[in-house]
């Protein structure tokens, strides 16, 4: 174990894992918004939307993260969409995620008891008055511990940027490896500033379903 | 620099060859995971400390790092350490490691949810604490887990893309090799997808009759 390259190197890391930082917290906040998008849409009136959305799910999380973000980046210029290879990162990543968060809150909401809508039905409210005053303040305590898994995924799945040379804590991490041939003690230090963000992120969701378990 | 997918027929082959490495790959790997899973599972809840210390930092470090992290750890370290394996088989190993890992975590859950007078009553038997183990255990325990290990087998599909990045000629691969000299990113990428979400459509139809079958047999 080389702890004087480690040290050495560890201020690169550390600057690389504020880009993972920021490009987790914007993509969990793309995702949720495609997943605010994509629930409403399954869980529409209309059948046009619902199929929409349920389209939307299938082929995104049917299809690898990878291939996804590789048409953004390099097939996008094709069809007149030309990005920045971080700002791809957090539109495909964001899309991405959305996907599996949208089953996330769907759950969350069907698991709220059917009779809780019926009721609030009967006493006069409209479906969209139900669904806000009744149902959403139910599903929202379900779903803070499930979404927690997702953006736990989610940042693990930042990594995938440096695919497309985003230098983020992977491609620092493998750009060492190549150059030191070192891979485990670049792997420790990587390894560590992923668990500890991770670490971060899981207490404060456990912080937030506590809180809104006791209301 | 409109689309042209006119381009396809001729690299055609070449992508599907990748898409029988990507199976291939998937099915070995969900192999490995498999069976590690349950050895793994075991281990970390009946061996002796000594043992049982190391699986779980193992297991801590896999379950709280990227998999491109961990294929780059796999490979350049089964290099440094002069064990030199074709990047198929470093792909398995990566991508079966990863897995282990996440099955482990779910075996373990459903090991411990086997009534307890299971294990009592093999032991009454004349079982030894093994037998009972690998005879009446695990394959309550393994039958109850099938469908979200199932769903685990279907992210590896997607996560085999992973290993191009380390030289894997699968699916994905195949189709940058194709780029390379066509430099039609959009048409290709878009058709890969469309032969991992056929796969992935397979995959879950196989699933849902499992679970089916899991269903009416209990």
């Amino acid at each position: 174990m080389d702890y004087g390259l480690m040290q050495r190197v560890f201020p690169f890391f550390l600057e690389a894992a504020w880009t993972t930082i920021t490009l987790s917290v914007l993509t969990a906040a793309l995702g949720l918004a495609c997943a605010i998008l994509g629930t409403s849409a399954r869980l529409s009136r209309f059948a046009l939307f619902r199929f929409l959305g349920a389209t939307y799910v299938s082929l995104f999380r049917g299809t690898p993260a990878l291939i996804q973000l590789f048409i953004l980046y390099f097939g996008g210029p094709q069809i007149g969409i030309q990005l920045d290879a971080f700002a791809a990162g957090v539109i495909g990543l964001g899309v991405n995620v959305g996907a599996y968060m949208t089953e996330t809150m769907r759950g969350a909401i069907i698991a709220v008891d059917r009779g809780q809508g019926e009721a609030a039905r009967t006493l006069g409210m409209s479906r969209w008055q139900a669904m806000c005053n009744v149902i959403l303040p139910q599903a929202m305590r379900l779903m803070i511990r499930p979404l927690g898994v997702n953006i736990n995924a989610l940042i693990k799945s930042t990594a995938l940027v440096a695919a497309i040379s985003v230098v983020e804590l992977t491609y620092t991490a493998q750009r060492y490896i190549g150059s030191t041939y070192k891979p485990f003690e670049m792997f420790l230090i990587a390894g560590l500033l992923y668990m500890i963000i991770i670490y971060v992120v899981g207490q404060g969701i456990s912080w937030a379903d506590r809180k809104a378990r006791l209301n | 620099m409109g689309l042209d997918f006119s381009v396809i027929p001729k690299y055609l082959d070449i992508v599907l060859l990748g898409a029988l490495w990507t199976i291939a790959i998937t099915v070995c790997a969900a192999v490995v995971s498999f069976f590690g899973g349950i050895l793994l599972a075991v281990i970390a809840l009946f061996a002796p400390a000594l043992v049982r210390w190391p699986f779980r930092v193992f297991s801590f470090l896999f379950l709280g790092t990227p998999l491109l992290l961990q294929l780059f750890l796999i490979y350049f370290g089964l290099v440094q350490i002069g064990v030199d394996v074709p990047a198929f088989v470093a792909g398995v190993v990566g991508l079966g490691l990863h897995f282990v890992v996440y099955n482990s975590d779910l075996f373990q859950t459903s090991i411990l949810a086997v009534d307890k007078g299971q294990i009592e009553a093999a032991r009454t038997l004349g079982l030894s604490r093994w037998q009972a183990l690998r005879k009446v255990v695990v394959p309550q325990a393994v039958r109850d887990v099938i469908p979200p290990i199932g769903n685990n087998m279907i992210a590896l599909l997607k996560d085999s893309a992973l290993v191009s990045v380390i030289g894997v000629s699968e699916l994905t691969l195949s189709a940058q090799r194709a780029i390379g000299s066509t430099y039609r990113p959009f048409e290709f990428y878009v058709l890969v997808a469309a032969i991992y979400y056929i796969i992935n459509l397979v995959m879950e139809a196989v699933l849902r009759r499992v679970e089916r079958r899991i269903q009416a047999s209990k």
